[in-house]
């Protein structure tokens, strides 16, 4: 089993001064995994990615790539991992195969023009092979960015906020870009992101990641098992007419009927969909929609990330009571 | 076990992969960025300009400096080339002393900070290259471009002097040329490194080229200026004093004025280009009685200048130690 661990986090902390950017995370990934580091901004996902690369020295703990130390020995790491930084810049006065070239350079690759040549058509960016890279766009780029990543042949591809900044049709395109890579050369990918649809189309496992810290890791379904185990299912119902609110909380399994915009949701154990509308047309309402909710990685991360904010703001209640007094000497005045 | 097998397998792929390694590979591209742009162009093409000049009016008025009988260094063709000036136009290494600071700045200000702004330092360190020698290269590359011109400049004066007067040159007068293009190469290389310094200490291009400007301006300028007032508001009234104290205080003011590098440029060539120059700083009736007017052997001319050659190169070092270490240390982040 060991073997199949591509990516090893063993406690993995960093402190910027006082902040804690990193909170002893540990985490494995698999080989041939899709994995998406899902949290809000600062949450220190790309700290995290660039203490895998070795590219930041972590306060403790240690993260180990194909079995090798990435603080210790980066070089090695490195020429495994192909990492794509969130806003990817390139030589702006080169051509985009010029840029190509040059990083294959820096790898030792031999033959390098044809390489970069077969990777840019790989991309999709053979019109644009002679173009100075300042003229592109940022899904140009992005792609760009791919090659360059595919050029050295990695066995991992790190991808850090891939998707920002790209309009719909380039995100599916390039998604579909990382999927496909994923299944024809069984490379692992780790992508962080704060966009939770698109992590959600493509990756196998996810872990949320806020305030340093991973507060859960799986894959979708198991996320919204743990999260919502008292009232999985959830039905909102449109009708027109008094609502029985007092019978259908009779029903076995209802937990909970709640009126929202536009109708009333109704939250229980077990999937009672059928019984429920029957109930309310013998009760004589006038059912214009009946919708299933199944809970997406949106209401994951929302709850989430609620909770997290929850405690932060209990934490700076605790520990601001020395701005708290000096704040209340200025609003007394 | 795992991490060794590991270590070893980089290794070998690391020389079967043939070709040059990453160092020399970001030399060739800095060289080549360097080259073709614009500032480099118009540097280059303001030192070429200033060259011609000044080595077009030294060929006119060679003639005249060659026979003046006054002069012990009458004799030295190539150096008179180089110094000789009708006072219209300063000569060659005046105007370098101006403008190789300009010239190390420009190749310099934005070494790292403008890759840091447009995100191609973290693609660039996440490649399996060692992080020094992005400056290392950044340096070297830098160094390439300044020596090549200066080499070149220096070569295409004496070749055109050979053309022209059909004169040998001596070979105690081709080392001090080319200890001329060394201690250029080293100046530039200076202003270089201290540029450097501060592309990698400020996030903004802008701000390290304005600031080493600053720099520049402060030691051609009010540096000059800052001691003449020190002089006159510290050291006593001249007339007041004997001549050993005079002396005594010539010195203090000198080693003050010696803090400028220009000034230690400045003292070098002369003494190099001028083989009768026999010391920089006032001599004495007692040290100058009984001796010739005559030119110095070139060794006995290094060693007058070594001093200032050797403070020229801790000036460097210090200024590219600080900025590797800073370099090393720093988060990379864009």
């Amino acid at each position: 089993m060991a073997e199949d661990k591509i990516i090893e986090i063993v406690g993995l902390t960093k402190y910027y001064g006082k902040l804690k950017a990193v909170d002893d995370l540990h985490l494995s990934i698999n080989k041939g995994e899709i994995f998406g580091l899902l949290g809000p901004n600062g949450a220190g996902k790309s700290t995290t990615i660039l203490m895998l690369l070795g590219l930041t020295e972590p306060s403790a703990g240690e993260a180990r790539i194909c079995g090798i130390n990435a603080s210790r020995n980066p070089i090695p790491v490195k020429r495994k991992v192909g990492y794509m930084p969130d806003n990817v810049g390139f030589y702006n006065d080169m051509t985009a195969l010029e840029n190509l070239t040059y990083i294959g350079r820096l790898n030792g690759i031999t033959a390098v023009e044809d390489r970069a040549r077969e990777m840019l058509i790989e991309v999709g960016l053979e019109g644009a092979m002679q173009k100075k890279t300042g003229t592109f766009s940022r899904g140009m780029k992005q792609r760009l960015g791919l090659a360059e990543v595919l050029i050295k042949q990695p066995e991992v591809i790190i991808l850090d906020e891939p998707t920002l900044g790209i309009d719909p049709t380039g995100v599916r395109d390039f998604l579909a870009l990382i999927q496909q890579l994923n299944e024809q050369r069984g490379l692992t990918i780790l992508l962080s992101s704060h966009h939770l649809h698109q992590v959600q189309q493509v990756c196998n496992r996810v872990g949320i990641f806020v305030g340093g810290q991973l507060l859960a890791e799986g894959n979708i379904e198991t996320l919204a098992r743990n999260l919502f185990k008292a009232s999985p299912y959830v039905v909102q119902v449109t009708a027109d007419g008094e609502f029985p609110s007092s019978a259908v909380l009779e029903m076995p399994g209802v937990k909970k009927v709640a009126v929202v915009d536009g109708g009333v949701e109704i939250s229980g154990e077990q999937d009672i969909t059928p019984d429920l509308v029957r109930l309310l047309v013998s009760k004589g309402l006038d059912i214009t929609g009946v919708q299933k909710k199944t809970y997406g990685l949106d209401e994951i991360y929302q709850q989430y990330f609620e909770n997290n904010l929850k405690e932060n703001v209990s934490n700076e209640k605790s520990s601001g009571l020395f701005q708290r007094s000096f704040f209340g000497r200025f609003s007394k005045r | 076990m795992k991490s060794q097998a590991a270590f070893f397998n980089g290794l070998f792929s690391a020389g079967s992969q043939s070709g040059s390694s990453p160092f020399f590979v970001m030399v060739r591209k800095e060289v080549a960025d360097q080259v073709r742009s614009w500032r480099f162009i118009i540097l280059g093409g303001l030192i070429l300009l200033t060259f011609f000049a000044s080595t077009y009016i030294a060929m006119i008025n060679i003639g005249r400096a060659v026979g003046n009988y006054d002069d012990p260094d009458r004799l030295f063709l190539y150096l008179k080339l180089l110094t000789t000036s009708d006072g219209a136009l300063p000569p060659f290494h005046i105007f370098i002393g101006f403008l190789g600071p300009l010239l190390g700045i420009a190749l310099g200000f934005d070494a790292i900070n403008s890759e840091q702004s447009s995100g191609t330092l973290v693609r660039l360190v996440a490649q399996p290259v060692y992080r020094d020698a992005v400056i290392n290269a950044k340096f070297v590359a830098s160094l390439i471009v300044i020596s090549t011109l200066f080499l070149s400049l220096n070569l295409l004066m004496i070749g055109g002097g050979l053309y022209i007067t059909g004169v040998n040159i001596e070979p105690s007068e081709f080392i001090r040329i080319m200890g001329f293009v060394l201690l250029s190469i080293i100046y530039v290389a200076f202003w270089l490194n201290l540029a450097i310094l501060l592309s990698v200490r400020f996030k903004q291009a802008a701000t390290s080229a304005l600031m080493a400007i600053a720099i520049w301006l402060f030691f051609t300028v009010f540096y000059q200026i800052l001691v003449n007032i020190f002089i006159k508001a510290f050291l006593p009234d001249p007339n007041s004093l004997t001549q050993d104290q005079i002396i005594s205080y010539n010195g203090i003011i000198l080693t003050l004025l010696r803090f400028v590098p220009s000034q230690l440029y400045s003292d070098a060539t002369t003494t190099l280009l001028m083989p009768s120059v026999r010391s920089l700083g006032p001599l004495t009736m007692e040290q100058m009685a009984g001796a010739i007017p005559s030119p110095l052997s070139v060794r006995e001319s290094l060693l007058v200048v070594w001093p200032q050659v050797s403070g020229l190169i801790a000036a460097t070092t210090v200024c590219f130690a600080l900025s590797y270490y800073l370099f090393m240390r720093r988060e990379i982040r864009t």
